[in-house]
């Protein structure tokens, strides 16, 4: 894996929106052959949509042959809802840039059937050949995407009941009444996510520290579902200080000892201005 | 990018760079325009997968309801109370040049006058919806004949009437239909008044009180009948007692039944009322206040003689008086300016501002589900201001009705 490792949450922030910028760019998305990216919610990857917009303002990115493939949104929750996570991917991301509506897919958590939404998911994305980039977050509780503590490894998209943990980590988002918050959700598996070529966990943060130090330097475990990524040929872990608190004095040295090898993925920063 | 036609055909026009009036906050939104509505632009994205046709770049001017104003008498030249054979011409003459002045909407307004005008005027306009011709007609404001002598101002006072049997029966017989009536003004120390505003009430019609000398009891006890609105406040009134303050008791009395807003008209021209009275009154409640121009046939023209009803008036640079007295027989004010000067006045904020003028006035004719609002879904009747709450474009059911020059 890369450890890669920014003072605070900002600069966290723009390196992943950095990589994620050069990545399109490089790729050179057209009709015939789309950039396919993941994509999650939440505090965490604010920042990086914030920086991304930016980006495309300024002209440097489009998104125009971008699919994107949300991995999550809660079951029963009305679409309209604040709280929805199609509601937050309009307001933090799609209203302020120019992909098709048409490729922004997010799973429906108001689908007749759960399960044969799930299915569908999955075979949205294998018509799209695949996410070229998974961009994840981690829970508090080593989650990624809704596969909660005991989430087999090998996971597909599925309904999940939520754990006490993410319901009490997201009870802020419902003014704080645990009664308000989902207890499903329908998400992409483990599995689903290990299948793409590429994939950019986003942490940040002191409260994430111990679900990163059980992530990347204890074993394999459906406990802490971010683990298996450690058996993905090319995984990145985006991180601000405090988000490595828990981990080894060695291990974080080590990994700052190689930003200059880091940066050289985000400098210089690649525009679609240029081609 | 061209828009999905699944739901609808028409196209779509979204304004960018702007700052858009919505939940009493000016916001850096875009807004979203299809078949003359507000659209919701997350329902076109992910019911539709849909996005806009056209895109117009507001260069960062305020977006805000279009103005209504439910009192102005003419204007132009114009004067909707003088009986005429054409009177549909003399509404879109005055109904075309208000869209200079940021309003979409409006209530031609009549002024006392003898059964035979009502009777031939108001057959004549149509409640009906704007557009490149003119602002929307919302139906008629009849200020009189049903009120106080004392207090008639400008008013003829050979034309005065009260309600003698059941009342009801004075209002069809001096008004002949009100089909096309949004408002009446009446006062309601007259006998037998207290039937005729809830029959009003009934039909639909806005109540409101003025040209009165009601105290306060009387006052309350027609809001409990239906009076919804209160006639240019302190003008053609009792003034504030702090034993009986009358009418203007209303914007703090205890006695409103639940549920129900009484709303008063303010013409902030600097004239009409002093600034340090228009405060009280915003202050006391802010909720209620609506901004009227009360425009008389001479507003938009130069000084001198104009009619009025059956009144000569004179104009004195802002101000127009009963020729011969110091009586003041209506203003010239514009929409826009009332809305500045309100600003300016009161040292509210601007989203007070604009919604004074189109949010609670919609609200007081009960169409805020349609009108003075930018919610999705209703009607896209903007205007563009710059900084100052100067007009700059003015759309009717999204479309673009008046440009100012640059």
């Amino acid at each position: 894996m890369r450890l890669v490792i920014l003072d605070d949450y900002e600069l966290a922030s723009e390196w992943a929106a950095k990589y994620i910028r050069n990545r399109i760019v490089e790729f050179k998305p057209s009709a015939d052959r789309y950039f396919t990216l993941g994509l999650p919610t939440g505090s965490t990857p604010y920042g990086c949509y914030q920086k991304l917009i930016e980006f495309h303002r300024s002209g440097d990115l489009s998104f125009k042959y971008v699919k994107t493939f949300n991995m999550d949104e809660y079951v029963g929750l009305p679409r309209a809802h604040p709280e929805s996570y199609h509601s937050y991917m309009w307001n933090n991301f799609f209203k302020h840039i120019d992909i098709d509506p048409a490729n922004a897919h997010i799973l429906d958590g108001n689908a007749e059937d759960l399960e044969a939404e799930c299915n569908a998911y999955e075979q949205k994305i294998a018509a799209a050949e695949g996410i070229e980039l998974f961009v994840g977050g981690i829970g508090p509780d080593g989650h990624i995407a809704f596969n909660e503590p005991g989430s087999s490894l090998v996971s597909r998209t599925r309904v999940k009941t939520l754990a006490k943990d993410t319901i009490v980590a997201n009870a802020r988002f419902f003014g704080n009444d645990l009664s308000k918050v989902p207890t499903m959700a329908l998400t992409v598996g483990v599995g689903t996510v290990m299948d793409a070529k590429e994939v950019m966990i986003l942490i940040t943060g002191a409260h994430k520290a111990f679900a990163l130090y059980k992530a990347i330097e204890e074993g394999v475990n459906h406990m802490w579902t971010v683990s298996a990524f450690q058996q993905h040929p090319h995984t990145i872990f985006v991180c601000d200080e405090d988000a490595t608190l828990e981990l080894r004095v060695k291990t974080v040295k080590y990994f700052k000892g190689l930003m200059h090898v880091h940066n050289q993925l985000v400098d210089p920063v690649l525009s679609m201005k240029d081609q | 990018m061209p828009s999905n036609k699944s739901v609808s055909d028409a196209p779509i026009i979204q304004f960018t760079n702007c700052r858009i009036l919505r939940e009493h906050k000016l916001q850096r939104e875009d807004l979203w325009v299809r078949d003359g509505k507000i659209l919701d632009p997350e329902k076109l994205f992910f019911d539709e997968q849909g996005y806009a046709d056209r895109r117009l770049d507001c260069a960062g001017a305020i977006v805000a309801p279009g103005f209504i104003d439910v009192q102005i008498n003419g204007g132009y030249g114009v004067d909707f109370s003088q009986p005429c054979e054409d009177v549909s011409a003399g509404v879109s003459l005055v109904a075309k040049k208000i869209l200079e002045h940021g309003v979409t909407s409006f209530c031609p307004t009549l002024v006392t006058s003898p059964p035979a005008v009502y009777h031939q005027v108001l057959p004549q306009i149509n409640v009906h919806n704007g557009g490149p011709e003119g602002a929307g007609v919302l139906g008629f404001h009849l200020e009189g004949p049903f009120i106080s002598s004392e207090k008639r101002g400008a008013h003829p006072e050979r034309f005065l009437r009260t309600f003698r049997s059941g009342g009801t029966d004075d209002l069809m017989e001096t008004y002949g239909s009100l089909d096309n009536v949004a408002m009446v003004t009446l006062a309601p120390e007259l006998p037998h008044s207290q039937s005729v505003v809830s029959t009003l009430r009934q039909k639909g019609v806005t109540v409101s009180l003025g040209h009165s000398v009601a105290n306060l009891s009387q006052a309350e006890d027609a809001v409990r009948h239906g009076a919804s609105f209160i006639t240019h406040l302190f003008n053609a009134m009792l003034p504030f007692h702090h034993r009986d303050p009358g009418i203007v008791g209303l914007l703090t009395s205890d006695q409103i039944p639940a549920g129900r807003t009484v709303f008063y008209g303010m013409i902030a021209d600097g004239i009409h009322t002093n600034p340090a009275a228009l405060r009280i009154a915003h202050r006391a409640h802010p909720s209620g206040l609506v901004l009227v121009t009360d425009a008389i046939t001479a507003m938009g023209l130069p000084p001198g003689r104009h009619t009025l009803g059956q009144q000569v008036v004179q104009i004195q640079g802002l101000h127009a008086y009963v020729a011969g007295t110091k009586t003041l027989s209506g203003s010239i004010a514009t929409m826009d300016m009332c809305v500045r000067h309100f600003k300016q006045a009161a040292g509210c904020s601007v989203e007070d501002a604009l919604e004074a003028a189109a949010l609670h006035p919609a609200r007081l004719l009960g169409i805020s589900h349609r009108k003075g609002s930018l919610h999705y879904g209703a009607d896209a009747d903007l205007v563009l201001l710059d900084d100052g709450l100067r007009v700059r474009t003015t759309y009717i059911s999204g479309e673009e009705v008046w440009r100012a020059e640059l």
